[in-house]
């Protein structure tokens, strides 16, 4: 089954939780990443609104923590993020909370 | 089982298991490494008992799983190889070299007992300062230590008391406790607790929590309350994170909160949109109270806040309309030069708008220790109580600010005066690097001590520069302990995972000197006796305690109703009148302004308008990175890689100004001395406005250059003097600088 991301964007706060969780689980030295974090703003427009939005990608390096026994049984930078906003599961499942809420980001990352 | 109103979480398993290869210990965590909070953490060690990786406990509520990178990354600072590993000690004529040598622990003690027996013998136990910084959970043994050896000079570093003290005095003073936001944290089902609901609004003022998690408070329980419908209003010089997504962002000029509160208080006044009830019923000295807050118009708040007028009339309306209001207010209230007016014009907000007690808005957080009041003061002798430099100056003082006034302690180094200081035990802190005043003022004072014992987990520029006899501590998975602090309290343990080595608890140091020199103060084997002893009206036993961590302790809201605030059983709070107090009784008879007020910032544009012509921006500091807990965690690679160099953040048009470029390095300088930066641009800040980060040192830069601390302690900006007159408050963000680039 092809597995897939759920990022509750709204939500990121830019805490860097799930890169560290990421690194530190995996042995990643600084500067390589499972999922890396990109950080849009602050930037103002129209009536005092401002972008702020943090959005965190996750890259070839991710093995989904396949094999990793946790307390959970969620991936560590799942597990651990702090604002919640990290689902991981089922491509056609996540599809439908996705529907459910379409202001979010999927990302699929294959078969691992 | 624990006494009656404790209510417990269910565990899966007991708090010591198997995982695979692995063991895993369940508990809190708290310092060091660490912050104010205390996380649920699961410890995994090896067969040789090392820490090899750390996971949020989801089975805690307090975090939920849930950690910040500082404890994700906790191996690198536990295993880390510049860790001090022994006893040493060194000549005191060979400061600031690396002539440590190693010692036994029973060495360290004998002669440290011997020392401090000759001082107290000879010049009595005051000339003994106890200083320490943050303190966290060792801060309630090192003031029993001070004090059951008979001095009363024990201070946590920072002038004008001016983080967390003043907030939770002042509100003690005016209302009978402190008061802290309602984020469910008091109940062990959170956010499914029947009696709880969301903050209607809460008010994010003077802090960052996402990154700070300071006072007991889980940053990110202010998301969990966003996502259960609270709004935000945020006050900040800058457009944080929370700031953008707030329904309304106030960005104030750096030390006019007070003002701020009290036109804000003004226009509830005025338009009567207050709550009349609460105020006609608990509320004592309204009239005088309107009447001080009656100049505070639109017009002058707007022009000395810099926060237009509409905005202001949007931010009362907002908290007056509110269901629920949370003041969640950090430690920029404190760090302003007169704080405890400041903190008084906050508080009335939520007094005048009767939100205290109640689900959703501020709650009296239930303790186990008094935190703050330190532990044990009953064993310092009233002669010795008589001694504490700063009570003669402050009459604030004597009223529950329990530490001697920091800058009062540093004049009698100096000067010898009122008496001679001969030693000094440093604990918990790094003074050179981290968050006290123009730390070369410090170091130099210092030097002139005979004799300093340090406790640290590495070799810090504080321990380099000063320390004759320097004991190495263990991290916090390397030993037992009790979380119990700031914030709501729960019956939480620290549980040993890890092999400390020769390291040893701060707690068992304390322990042992403790008992060398006042064994009725120290009557415990063990400090698992003494965390039992600390927890008895829980019911449990530390050992107890362990398995069934974490306790939540009885709460019930609206206790003014039912005579469960005061002693005497009567209705209303705990103070003379038995109301909150907008006009302080307390203020009054110590002959303080009874009232609120606002002072402008000294320095600043308007009242140093010559200071400003040559330093034309205002500097905040201690702005944080999510990375860093003041001075800690820089050693950790993984952390440090997120942020390598200290920054300087400043809108891009005050760049251009100067002819500035992004990452490129430059002086702060301020009229008392300068810090070195790196330029980073942020649309967020007013551009007469730049803000930066403290703490900083260059671990790689070595010992004998201290680590580079002094050109990049910020705090060389500001000077001990710079702060309240009545000893509550410091100027930490509110300064004058200018910006140049460094050249070689
Ligand atoms: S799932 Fe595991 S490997 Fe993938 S980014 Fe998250 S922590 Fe890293
Ligand atoms: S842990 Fe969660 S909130 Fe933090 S940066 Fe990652 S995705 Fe965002
Ligand atoms: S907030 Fe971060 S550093 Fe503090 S206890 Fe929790 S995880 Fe650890």
């Amino acid at each position: 089954m092809s597995k897939a991301f759920l990022i509750d964007y709204e939500w990121c706060t830019g805490c860097h939780s799930c890169e560290v969780a990421c690194q530190m689980v995996n042995d990643f030295p600084p500067g390589q990443f499972g999922v890396k974090l990109s950080i849009l703003g602050p930037w103002p427009y129209e009536d005092d609104k401002w972008i702020f939005t943090n959005v965190p990608f996750f890259t070839e390096q991710c093995t989904c923590c396949a094999g990793l026994e946790t307390a959970t049984g969620q991936p560590y930078c799942v597990a651990h993020c702090q604002a919640k906003c990290l689902v991981f599961g089922e491509l056609d499942e996540l599809q439908k909370q996705m529907t459910a809420k379409p202001s979010q980001l999927l990302q699929g990352v294959g078969q691992r | 089982m624990p006494n009656e109103g404790y209510t417990m979480v269910t565990h899966e398993k007991p708090f010591r298991y198997l995982s695979g290869d692995l063991k895993v210990t369940r508990g809190a965590s708290w310092s060091g490494p660490g912050c104010h909070d205390g996380c649920g953490v699961l410890l995994y060690t090896n067969a040789e008992d090392k820490l090899v990786r750390v996971e949020g406990d989801p089975e805690n509520p307090y975090n939920q799983g849930r950690l910040c990178v500082r404890c994700l990354a906790l191996t690198e600072a536990v295993n880390h190889p510049d860790r001090l590993r022994y006893p040493m000690k060194r000549d005191p004529k060979k400061r600031g070299t690396e002539a440590f040598e190693r010692i036994t622990w029973s060495e360290a003690y004998d002669f440290i007992e011997e020392k401090l027996r000759y001082y107290k013998d000879n010049f009595g136990a005051e000339s003994v300062v106890f200083w320490r910084g943050t303190g966290r959970d060792i801060a309630t043994y090192i003031s029993r230590f001070a004090w059951s050896y008979g001095s009363p000079n024990l201070t946590s570093g920072i002038n004008g008391i001016a983080c967390y003290a003043p907030r939770v005095f002042g509100c003690a003073s005016t209302s009978g406790s402190f008061w802290v936001g309602d984020y469910s944290q008091q109940f062990a089902d959170r956010y499914e607790n029947p009696q709880w609901k969301p903050p209607g609004t809460i008010a994010i003022w003077g802090n960052n929590p996402l990154i700070s998690n300071s006072d007991g408070l889980y940053g990110h329980w202010i998301i969990d309350c966003m996502k259960r419908g609270s709004h935000l209003l945020v006050v900040d010089p800058k457009c944080t994170w929370l700031a953008a997504k707030s329904a309304l962002w106030l960005q104030i000029r750096p030390g006019t909160d007070a003002a701020l509160a009290m036109g804000l208080a003004n226009y509830m006044i005025q338009e009567e949109i207050y709550d009349k009830e609460f105020v006609d019923l608990w509320c004592y000295g309204f009239d005088e109270f309107s009447e001080r807050v009656s100049p505070y118009t639109l017009e002058k708040t707007s022009e000395i806040t810099w926060i237009p007028p509409e905005k202001i009339v949007q931010a009362a309306r907002m908290i007056a309309a509110s269901d629920g209001f949370a003041l969640q207010w950090g430690v920029a209230v404190d760090q302003t030069t007169e704080a405890l007016p400041a903190c008084q014009a906050l508080s009335a907000l939520i007094m005048i708008t009767g939100n205290l007690d109640n689900p959703g808005g501020m709650i009296k957080p239930p303790e186990l220790l008094n935190y703050l009041g330190g532990w044990g003061q009953e064993f310092l002798p009233q002669e010795q109580e008589e001694k504490r430099l700063g009570i003669d100056k402050y009459s604030f003082y004597r009223t529950g600010v329990v530490s001697a006034a920091a800058l009062t302690v540093l004049e009698a180094i100096e000067k010898g005066e009122p008496y001679p200081m001969k030693a000094a035990w440093i604990q918990t802190t790094d003074i050179i690097t981290g968050t006290g005043p123009d730390p070369q003022r410090a170091k130099e004072a210092f030097e002139k001590l005979e004799f300093i014992v340090g406790v640290d987990l590495f070799m810090t520029a504080t321990m380099m520069a000063l320390a004759d006899v320097l004991l190495p501590a263990a991290t916090y998975p390397e030993r037992n302990g009790i979380r119990v602090g700031d914030g709501c309290q729960r019956g939480e343990t620290i549980n040993q995972a890890a092999d400390p080595g020769e390291c040893k608890a701060d707690m068992e140091i304390l322990l042992e000197m403790g008992r060398r020199f006042n064994p009725e103060a120290w009557p415990w084997e063990t400090v698992e006796d003494m965390y039992s002893y600390i927890l008895t009206d829980s019911g449990l036993s530390f050992a107890e305690m362990q398995e069934a961590a974490p306790v939540f302790l009885p709460y019930e809201y609206h206790k003014y109703k039912t005579g469960k605030l005061r002693r005497d059983g009567q209705v209303g709070f705990n103070t003379l009148t038995g109301r909150v107090e907008l006009y302080s009784t307390m203020y009054s008879r110590l002959g303080l302004d009874p009232l609120p007020e606002f002072y402008e910032p000294t320095p600043s544009p308007y009242s140093t308008p010559e200071l400003y012509e040559e330093y034309p921006l205002i500097i905040i500091t201690g702005a944080r990175d999510w990375m860093y807990f003041h001075s800690e965690n820089r050693r950790q690679e993984h952390l440090r890689a997120l942020r390598p160099e200290p920054v300087v953040e400043m809108h891009p048009d005050t760049a251009k100004k100067y002819g500035l470029t992004e990452g490129e390095w430059v002086w702060l300088e301020g009229h008392r001395g300068r810090a070195k930066r790196i330029v980073s641009l942020n649309l967020g800040l007013d551009p007469r406005v730049v803000s930066t980060s403290h703490g900083w040192s260059h671990p790689e830069a070595g010992p004998e250059r201290l680590y580079d601390t002094r050109e990049l302690n910020i705090n060389s900006l500001i000077a001990w003097e710079d702060m309240s007159k009545i000893g509550v408050g410091a100027n930490y963000k509110v300064m004058l600088c200018k910006i140049y680039k460094v050249t070689a």
